[in-house]
């Protein structure tokens, strides 16, 4: 308490180390996907191919910025009680503006993505946060830990996406880059780049996130070992 | 698709969790121990049971342009659905304490997590976009919950196991649990060869 109020005091600069704080440890020490384990629920059925998922990431730091702003700013005027679904209620407004941006702007991704817009409401890291930090702190600091957690997020999603798609399809946002057919060939000659690689199915089984994800967890925690569960 | 095909595929083959990745949260994080993901998953058919029907009526006669309103309101869809699962958890917490309280204090805890899992609000969704009509709603809802139900309680049985076995200490906990659920995926696959209409047809 001492600390915010000496912050308070000496006129916190508009981007300071604090700031940076914010935005870089959901990255990597308080990861929400690895660390938090929230936000698991909604979009790991999307990670098949890179685009959906980039646009997924992008949908939900925009929904996890603005709603943790908003909440920041009317903070003092929510009553305890009925605090979740005030919450609940501008999450879902601010999804339907993205689920009505996309739809008119690409329609093809708007139906890859189908019901999973819509899940963002109820993903876990958004509430999560409006619950943690936009209760608790100023409309700017809440921006910045929206943008730094979705974007958390949105690295791993895109991480398994690409594992995903590439060893999955042999191919990287819908280019074909690996296999027999590739368009990527690193020479001019006809022969194509890892002609032999044939795509394994098994990358694009919803169980192959799981795996990608355990796999992930496991490298980061060995390189990290205050994350390491005692239990 | 007649009802019982939908129970059984919306519980075995389209499994909310391992197909779909619906609910995982509370999956982790409340698969410790047998006794808490019984109670966790009972709680999610109860819900899911009740809001998905009701959610089917508000959208039909409510929303849809054919309804009562007679203008289209679906924009309204997520606010009004996140609503009504928002008003049923909280009703339905009172109606057991009031007349349950055994069963009360064993669900207790959960029922306010069940607003934000992903598997309510996602069977309501998957209702919509796949224009079910009511019968198919309600047994799409019962079968999701139970899958979620059957999902649950075998990661919890494998979990509570697991606490004899050697895991690498990176692996720990959480690691450990999202490599089980994708085994589990792929263990469930194997029952994407059952044919749901010609089961309901007595295996002809």
């Amino acid at each position: 308490m001492a600390e915010t109020a000496q912050q308070v005091a000496e006129q916190e600069p508009l981007f300071g180390k604090n700031e940076k704080r914010l935005l870089i440890d959901p990255l990597n020490d308080n990861n929400p996907i690895t660390v938090q384990v929230l936000g698991i629920c909604s979009a790991l059925a999307v990670t098949t191919l890179v685009v959906p998922s980039l646009v997924m990431a992008v949908a939900v730091v925009f929904v996890c910025a603005f709603s943790n702003l908003i909440i920041s700013l009317l903070r003092n005027l929510i009553p305890k009680q009925v605090r979740m679904i005030v919450q609940l209620v501008i999450v879902a407004t601010l999804v339907t503006i993205v689920e009505l941006t996309l739809k008119a702007l690409n329609f093809e991704v708007y139906k890859q993505l189908s019901v999973f817009i819509g899940l963002i409401i109820t993903n876990c890291i958004v509430m999560g946060r409006l619950e943690a930090f936009a209760m608790a702190n100023k409309p700017w600091r809440s921006f910045l830990d929206g943008i730094g957690n979705g974007l958390g997020y949105g690295v791993i999603l895109v991480a398994v996406a690409v594992f995903r798609e590439v060893f999955g399809k042999g191919s990287f946002a819908g280019i074909k880059i690996i296999g027999n057919t590739s368009e990527f060939a690193l020479n001019t000659n006809a022969i194509s780049w890892l002609g032999w690689y044939s795509p394994n199915n098994l990358m694009v089984l919803p169980a192959a996130a799981m795996f990608l994800i355990g796999i992930i967890i496991w490298i980061q925690r060995s390189y990290n070992s205050k994350l390491v569960d005692i239990s | 698709m007649d009802p019982a095909s939908i129970f059984i595929k919306s519980a075995f083959i389209d499994n909310l969790v391992l197909a779909y990745f619906l609910g995982m949260c509370s999956y982790l994080a409340v698969s410790k121990t047998v006794k808490t993901a019984v109670g966790l998953g009972a709680a999610v058919i109860f819900v899911l049971g009740i809001t998905m029907p009701i959610n089917w009526l508000i959208n039909e006669y409510l929303l849809s342009d054919q309804g009562i309103l007679g203008t289209d309101l679906t924009f309204l869809r997520f606010i009004i659905f996140i609503a009504v699962i928002a008003s049923m958890v909280q009703l339905v917490e009172m109606i057991i304490e009031k007349f349950s309280p055994s069963l009360y204090s064993s669900l207790g805890i959960f029922l306010p997590l069940i607003t934000v899992n992903c598997a309510i609000l996602g069977g309501s969704l998957f209702m919509v976009s796949r224009e079910y009509n009511f019968s198919q709603t309600v047994a799409f809802g019962l079968g999701g919950g139970f899958g979620w139900f059957l999902a649950i309680l075998a990661i919890a049985s494998i979990r509570e196991k697991l606490r004899y076995s050697d895991v690498p200490p990176a692996l720990r906990g959480l690691g450990i649990a999202f490599i089980l659920t994708g085994l589990m995926g792929i263990a469930f696959m194997s029952l994407m060869g059952i044919d749901p209409a010609a089961l309901a047809a007595g295996g002809k």
